[in-house]
């Protein structure tokens, strides 16, 4: 009973940071409609950011990626801008090219990490990593505390962001009905840049998450395309609350899993669920 | 000056010219292999192909093999085992390379035996743990200390139940090495019924381990046997230091990759402190042979420049030794008939900068000589203090042996 107990705290804590690396895929691929598979690219090298303005400056992991997040909302705007005027702009198959382009600019990013920082996995220090709290027996790595509390204000806030201020607003129209948009003189691009450039600035502080939890290494993102994909597919495409519900059913099952029935089986876990979903609620949990 | 003198040295310049210009016209004697250069295994890849490097420069400066430059032909793998076999068939097919070495690893290595079985070439192996196994292949060598198959798992365990273990934990990696690792284990326990009473498997990818150490420490063993690859051994360490794994527990360790490369153990820091893991080559006095040293000045140099371990201790070395054993068939039988060149490494025992080796009729070494070795004294971010004796202790081979097991883990930790 403490097992499962333990293995259902632990899948919670596991599951809110799913969704701190998921909720800016669940604006640009879940709200634009961009199939932005590079997203756990992006990730990664926000934690290789992160890693070298900690070994290098001793900045505390979490202030580094808040410090990141203004140059990804930049090279997120540089990203749509680009993939527009290649691939959106000129029609339909923009698709599966668009997959091409992102699949591309994923490999770029593996290649740079590895020429600047080498093949050698990289972490970084704080004194919350390395150190648990103690409940009895019972023990909660505190870095998975601070992934926990940091990845649940990110995807509350920004879920607040897109349903109360105006461009919040501008861009879940957008993602609706962009012709409509269009009528009514706004300017449908700008806004999903503008969308864009978030979806990207929020992976500042998921990628400091990220190298908090475990170390990284350049080809990591390839381990992350799968959950982040079916978080953001489970949960119903652009619902920030259904990615918060999604992330964490996906940790609870995938940490019982690993504590009780053998870790072999863990992998099996997001897909199996995906596919339950799907077949049950085809829209996802809190799709419309 | 002297007539003689003047005639002596003017001979002498003809020769050296007459040398160098015959190493330059003849066509190279091309060594080819694919290495890891880049996903899981490029670290220990980058590496293993630097020491071969360091090898290819010194033999050239010798003036080659068989009067003939030495040129190698690399290709990546990208850590894949799909994508060897292509990468081999084109580099004897298309490349017409005369000699073959084998990537680093044994996940890339394994789906090339068949290949060479068929075509019956000769094909030095680079770490890779039992790949000849089921095979039979005789004309492959494999650098690894590893020896007889049982070995790495005894040797672990032996120590263990010295210390008092009554039963064990097996956690490893859903990959080839670390499976092939857990199934010596298996029967090696079977054999002393010592009871498995935690036997995992955990996928590549696992992002956090709290989990799997919370139920491994419900188990209450007494020797925990892990047999993990780099990405995992870092997140394991780690989980252990959070959730703890219990006062049961006598030794740690045993089959853990990454814990023998700089960025790792310069990551890690203190968290490894009492961690008994296998080892291939460290800086205890045991361990130094003709030419050891020099290696090291050598490759302590040109790895900060390629961006490659700046220890170098685990591969680098052994990559050396491949190639000084290839060097002395190749000088000894004077052909690169590859028949020859198997035949004497079968019969012969080699002088290397890893000490001596020799082969057992599988291609494997006779005897086992992999290091089981006890982190100590360990501080954080330093990586330089691994290059002094004493911070890893090693256990086992007795004759390379430089002090004894500290028991229980908890209390090695500290």
């Amino acid at each position: 009973m403490d097992l499962l107990l333990g293995a259902v705290v632990l899948g919670v804590l596991l599951g809110c940071f799913y969704a701190a690396v998921s909720v800016g895929l669940s604006v640009s691929f879940g709200l634009l409609d961009v199939p932005h598979v590079a997203h756990p690219a992006f990730l990664v090298l926000a934690s290789y950011g992160v890693y070298q303005l900690n070994e290098s400056y001793d900045i505390d992991p979490l202030l580094a990626g808040l410090a990141l997040t203004p140059l990804f909302f930049l090279f997120g705007l540089l990203a749509y801008r680009v993939y527009y005027e290649t691939f959106e702009r000129r029609g339909s198959d923009a698709g599966v090219r668009g997959i091409a382009f992102f699949f591309g600019i994923a490999f770029i990013i593996e290649v740079l990490i590895i020429l600047q920082f080498g093949v050698d996995q990289r972490s970084v220090t704080a004194t919350y990593i390395g150190k648990s709290w103690r409940f009895g027996e019972f023990r909660i790595p505190i870095r998975q505390l601070v992934a926990f509390a940091v990845a649940l204000a990110l995807t509350v806030l920004l879920a607040v962001y897109l349903s109360k201020t105006f461009m919040g607003r501008a861009i879940r129209a957008v993602a609706q009905d962009e012709e409509a948009l269009r009528l009514m003189g706004a300017n449908p691009v700008r806004i999903k840049q503008f969308a864009f450039g978030i979806a990207t600035a929020v992976l500042g502080i998921a990628g400091a998450l990220l190298i908090i939890v475990a170390p990284v290494e350049p080809t990591l993102d390839r381990a992350y395309i799968g959950r982040t994909f079916c978080v953001v597919v489970m949960a119903g495409l652009g619902s920030i609350s259904g990615t918060l519900i999604a992330a964490i059913i996906l940790g609870v099952a995938e940490s019982i899993v690993l504590t009780l029935f053998g870790a072999s089986w863990a992998p099996a876990i997001s897909f199996a669920m995906l596919l339950g979903v799907l077949a049950v609620r085809p829209q996802g949990l809190l799709g419309r | 000056m002297k007539r003689r003198t003047f005639l002596g040295g003017a001979m002498a310049v003809a020769v050296a010219g007459r040398g160098s210009s015959a190493l330059a016209q003849q066509p190279p004697v091309k060594i080819g292999m694919s290495m890891a250069q880049t996903g899981g295994l490029a670290g220990g890849g980058k590496a293993s192909q630097l020491g071969i490097e360091v090898w290819r420069d010194d033999v050239n400066a010798k003036g080659g093999l068989l009067g003939r430059k030495v040129e190698l032909i690399v290709y990546d793998d990208k850590s894949s085992a799909s994508e060897t076999p292509a990468i081999y068939a084109k580099l004897v097919d298309v490349d017409k390379v005369d000699l073959l070495f084998a990537p680093y690893a044994t996940v890339p290595t394994a789906p090339l035996m068949p290949f060479v079985k068929q075509r019956g070439l000769l094909l030095m192996g680079n770490f890779s743990f039992q790949v000849n196994s089921k095979v039979g292949h005789d004309m492959w060598f494999n650098n690894a200390p590893w020896g007889p198959a049982d070995s790495w798992a005894s040797s672990f365990l032996d120590l263990g139940q010295k210390a008092g273990g009554k039963n064990m934990a097996l956690l490893a990696a859903d990959q080839e090495f670390a499976q092939n690792l857990a199934l010596t284990a298996r029967d090696v326990a079977k054999q002393r019924g010592l009871p498995v009473v935690f036997d995992q498997s955990y996928p590549p990818n696992t992002v956090e381990f709290s989990s799997i150490l919370r139920a491994l420490k419900a188990a209450k063993p007494d020797i925990v046997y892990v047999a993990s690859y780099p990405p995992d051994s870092a997140g394991i360490l780690r989980a252990v230091n959070e959730i703890g794994i219990g006062d049961d527990v006598k030794i740690f360790g045993g089959g853990m990759v990454g814990l023998q490369f700089a960025a790792v153990m310069s990551n890690l820091g203190s968290l490894l402190n009492g961690v008994v893991n296998y080892n291939t080559w460290l800086p205890e006095p045991s361990m130094y042979f003709d030419g050891t040293k020099e290696f090291f000045e050598k490759y302590t140099k040109r790895a900060v420049e390629a961006k490659v371990d700046p220890l170098g201790y685990y591969l680098a070395p052994f990559g050396y030794a491949m190639g000084q054993m290839v060097e002395a068939a190749v000088n000894s039988t004077k052909s690169l008939d590859q028949k020859g060149i198997a035949k004497y490494l079968r019969e012969k025992e080699h002088k290397t900068i890893v000490g001596p080796i020799a082969f057992a009729a599988d291609g494997e070494r006779k005897e086992t000589a992999t290091l089981q070795a006890q982190f100590r004294g360990v501080k954080d971010k330093d990586i330089e203090q691994f290059r002094s004796s004493g911070k890893q202790v090693i256990l086992f081979p007795d004759k390379l042996k430089t002090g004894s097991l500290i028991s229980p883990f908890e209390a090695a930790r500290k």
